[in-house]
């Protein structure tokens, strides 16, 4: 495979010159505009970035053991996004499960049970999906492009059956209204996305625990990093790949939940226009590197946040779609891959 | 009976057949090299015996047992492990994480297999943690091999472990090679440096175009006129 | 309806079915024969339609509290009036050069990496066409759009027949560009795209500039797809960022491709005409069929369906002999 160099996965991360400059160069860069930046906007850019690295932390990993883009990744998201919905509007109340405001937050306690059911479903959901198509195209051998196109199938088929059950009309989960923290310099922070910072932290550390301590999270790594040499180690590589789907899409249909709350309204097309800066933080960290990812996510989420303050809103996409750009045409493998 | 007898396999990629029905065996504790010019299929015939490449047609039984359609992790499993030539470590994980790999299908303890690797191989143990990407050729050669006998394999299938390496690089890997064959694991081995693998092997197959040429004792082919002329470099 | 309403709604139909055959043909240029895979085809029709439509609308008229600041009024200059509207071309080429230009930034970008960072950047340049037709209101107009584009030789026929000269015109065009297209790959240069597509690396072993041969055959295709928008932008008269949205202006395109079959030059034009039909076919059927949303759900299907079970579509590449003799 052609491109199978610079799908390895890269877990190491050493200061090179090269390097050094380029972080002092974004360290000067950053404290000089930082004086006509809007803490508030920082703030808020640091919400989007942990919503934007769930997504992209398993969008990174899928294509880094599986060797292609999955262009459904973002209607993964949206998935989760209602079938969160229906749970909480349709399913819990008919239990007795209802109710908004939990303390200071917009919704209430069911949402922290349909938020692990929702990742559940999507995850078995996107098991499925491997048996009854990716699997199939990778023992025929196809191309890998060929398969980003089959996911490209998949994620209009997703985008469309949202539209069947629950119309394209703009949605939102039960809530209520909450006042926001106040903190110095003018920052507002609702309590939300307190919430929403708590629980990505807490799923990235997981995920992280998972890579470099189970035996399933190194083999992930390892198949990532070498799939034939996987393969005649005796790693059960489609045990891999199951887990791997289990893990990317049901962190995707978090990020999905999260989004919806963030933005406090759901819409069929959230996740596909969320596919930009998922993308841009994945190429950003190097393809199949999630901590890359991560990093790579926060630089997203902050920059085109902050990007706000000079240009109208509506351009975030485009600015995370720009300095993806950018960075593919100084450093095609991301920050942290190979030069060159 | 033989540990491992492929008979006339015949093996290749999408339209290509590179093998026209080759036959090898191996008893137990024997040490056996095959070598060929290049592109003769030796690799092929490792691949197709490991169950990465499909054997289209004959038979590969080992200890026995038909495993010319089992799948790779099946074959492992049953004590034939295997290094390929190239890309034979995970470079991303550590020397540790690489034997863990490598011991990816015990479910038993593997902690003593660890450490007697690093008894068998003490440049690994110096930095257990570091990524197996930084090694030097003959490191991770080491370590491919190390990791090949976490599952205390009864056969090991090594293509070409002297690929790269200096002489005296690879005078340690023939040598550590005879030491663990000594325990009693045999061996089939490509090379490309025939005459030193030949020495040490109890016999010795070689290929062409595909097909079997010649098979004889180790020494017998290392003092065939013929085979020095053509495949030993005179 | 009559037998007059079902001609004239056959050929409304055939019109677009035709301007989509030409998005069809160039999304082969770039998947069918060279393996590039763009999900922004939205970008590259908004882009010509907006240019052929902006060179040749009037420029903006006060009374009507019109936002954009330039058009180009070429349907009105006299200069280009040489008995017939030679401005309709010159917006086709306008569209064309635009996204060959836009190709040319992109693909030089992103050729040189993973084929499917290509995918990732033709996406960002649809979104990003959107957002700019959508917010600079005095680019063209943004959601209020342009309404008064000119149509092509108007007053040469009543309007009531206007479309079946307008069809006459997209079959002109359409045959062209097939004629082009089919030249140009079974011409040594497309021998060349279709080995790159095979195996790349073998390609660049063999000595060919591989990152070359696709750049062309990225602004080929989506020069191809100007033109397309600007036959479109004539057709309608009327766009709006609302036009183009991923779903009839990126993912139905594909639709047609798959399904008449990738590779094959009479399959993307075939193709087209069969996913119109039943996509404009269906909204005639009961229940869920007419369901817009399930329309969508199901070209997803056919997409996925096509590619697992008949990965030719209904025609298949064609098998060519110069290929045969060449090896």
């Amino acid at each position: 495979m052609p491109t199978l160099k610079n799908t390895v996965a890269r877990l190491s991360f050493k200061w090179t010159p090269g390097r050094i400059t380029l972080a002092i160069v974004a360290a000067v860069l950053v404290a000089g505009l930082l004086p006509f930046v809007k803490m508030s906007l920082i703030v808020n850019g640091v919400f989007l970035g942990a919503i934007i690295a769930l997504g992209a932390i398993g969008l990174t990993l899928i294509y880094g053991v599986l060797n292609f883009a999955n262009i459904a990744h973002g209607d993964y998201m949206t998935m989760g996004a209602y079938v969160a919905l229906f749970l909480l509007t349709g399913a819990f109340p008919a239990f007795g499960i209802e109710g908004e405001g939990l303390g200071p937050l917009t919704f209430g306690y069911p949402l922290l049970i349909a938020l692990p059911l929702a990742a559940a479903v999507v995850a078995a959901g996107a098991v499925l999906l491997d048996v009854a198509i990716y699997r199939r195209l990778r023992q025929r051998g196809v191309n890998a492009v060929v398969i980003a196109m089959a996911s490209l199938g998949v994620a209009i088929a997703l985008r469309g059956l949202v539209q069947v059950i629950w119309s394209g009309e703009t949605q939102h989960y039960p809530r209520e209204f909450r006042q926001v923290f106040r903190l110095p310099l003018d920052v507002r922070i609702p309590p939300d996305s307190v919430f929403i910072a708590v629980v990505a932290v807490v799923l990235v550390v997981g995920v992280y625990l998972v890579l470099t301590r189970t035996k399933m999270g190194k083999a992930m790594r390892a198949t990532a990093d070498n799939p034939n040499l996987a393969l005649v180690s005796g790693i059960d590589t489609q045990r891999v790949i199951r887990w791997n789907w289990i893990i990317g899409a049901g962190l995707a249909a978090t990020a999905g939940v999260l989004l919806a709350v963030f933005q406090a309204q759901l819409l069929p097309i959230m996740g596909w226009r969320f596919l930009i800066p998922l993308f841009a933080a994945v190429i950003l960290g190097g393809i199949g590197n999630p901590y890359g990812a991560l990093v790579g996510a926060f630089v997203i989420g902050v920059t085109s946040e902050v990007s706000t303050q000079w240009i109208n809103p509506s351009y975030k996409p485009a600015v995370a779609f720009a300095i993806m750009i950018v960075v593919l045409l100084m450093r095609p493998r991301g920050i942290f891959g190979d030069s060159g | 009976m033989a540990l491992l007898e492929a008979s006339r396999i015949v093996a290749g990629y999408g339209e290509t057949e590179i093998l026209h029905g080759v036959s090898v065996t191996v008893d137990n504790g024997e040490i056996v090299t095959v070598i060929g010019p290049n592109g003769c299929g030796k690799s092929t015939l490792m691949k197709a015996i490991v169950g990465l490449v499909q054997v289209r047609t004959g038979t590969v039984i080992f200890r026995g047992e038909d495993i010319s359609s089992l799948p790779p992790q099946q074959i492992v499993r049953r004590g034939l492990c295997y290094v390929p030539q190239s890309a034979n470590v995970f470079p991303a994980l550590s020397i540790r994480e690489n034997l863990e790999m490598g011991a990816f299908v015990r479910d038993d303890d593997y902690g003593g297999r660890i450490d007697e690797m690093f008894e068998l191989f003490p440049d690994l143990a110096v930095r257990p943690n570091r990524k197996a990407g930084s090694l030097s050729g003959g490191q991770r050669q080491m370590l491919a091999v190390a990791r090949a006998l976490m599952l205390d394999p009864v056969l090991l299938l090594l293509d070409e472990p002297s690929a790269g390496l200096s002489p005296a690089m690879t005078n340690l890997v023939l040598e550590r090679i005879s030491e663990i064959n000594a325990t009693g694991v045999a061996f089939l081995l490509v090379e490309q440096n025939a005459r030193e693998a030949l020495r040490l092997s109890d016999r010795g197959y070689v290929l062409s175009a595909g097909e079997n040429r010649l098979d004889d004792a180790g020494h017998a082919l290392l003092d065939n006129p013929e085979v020095a002329r053509l495949y030993l470099g005179g | 309806m009559d037998a007059i309403g079902i001609v004239n709604y056959l050929v409304g139909f055939a019109i677009m079915a035709a301007i989509y055959a030409v998005f069809a043909l160039g999304l082969n240029v770039h998947w069918g024969f060279t393996g590039l895979f763009n999900i922004g085809i939205a970008g590259f029709f908004a882009l010509g339609a907006y240019t052929s439509a902006l060179m040749t609308t009037k420029p903006p008229d006060p009374a009507l509290f019109e936002d954009f600041v330039f058009g180009g009024n070429w349907s009105e200059t006299h200069f280009l009036d040489l008995g017939i509207d030679l401005w309709f071309f010159l917006g086709l080429a306008a569209a064309a050069a635009v996204c060959g230009i836009i190709a040319l930034i992109i693909g030089y970008v992103t050729l040189r990496l993973r084929d499917d960072y290509l995918a990732i950047a033709t996406l960002g340049i649809a979104e990003t066409v959107r957002l700019f037709f959508l917010n600079e209101k005095w680019a063209a107009n943004g959601s209020k759009g342009l309404y008064r584009i000119p149509a092509f030789l108007e007053g040469w026929v009543s309007p009531e027949h206007y479309d079946y000269l307008y069809l006459v015109v997209v079959l002109v065009v359409l045959s062209a560009l097939f004629l082009a297209v089919e030249r140009a790959v079974k011409s040594p240069w497309g021998r060349v795209l279709r080995a790159i597509r095979e195996d790349e690396v073998a390609a660049e072993a063999s000595g060919k500039n591989v990152f070359r041969f696709k750049l062309q055959a990225f602004i080929f295709g989506a020069v191809i797809m100007g033109v397309g928008g600007a036959l479109f932008a004539h057709n309608i008269r009327f766009l709006s960022p609302l036009t183009f949205d991923p779903l009839l202006a990126t993912f139905v395109i594909w639709a047609m491709l798959m399904v008449g079959g990738s590779g094959n030059n009479r399959g993307a034009i075939l193709g087209a005409f069969v996913v119109w039909g039943i996509w404009t076919g269906t909204q005639f059927l009961p229940g869920i069929f007419s369901d817009p949303n399930f329309r969508f759900f199901m070209i997803g299907v056919l997409i996925v369906a096509v590619i697992l079970l008949r990965p030719g579509g209904i025609l298949g590449e064609e098998r060519r002999i110069t290929r045969a003799a060449d090896s």
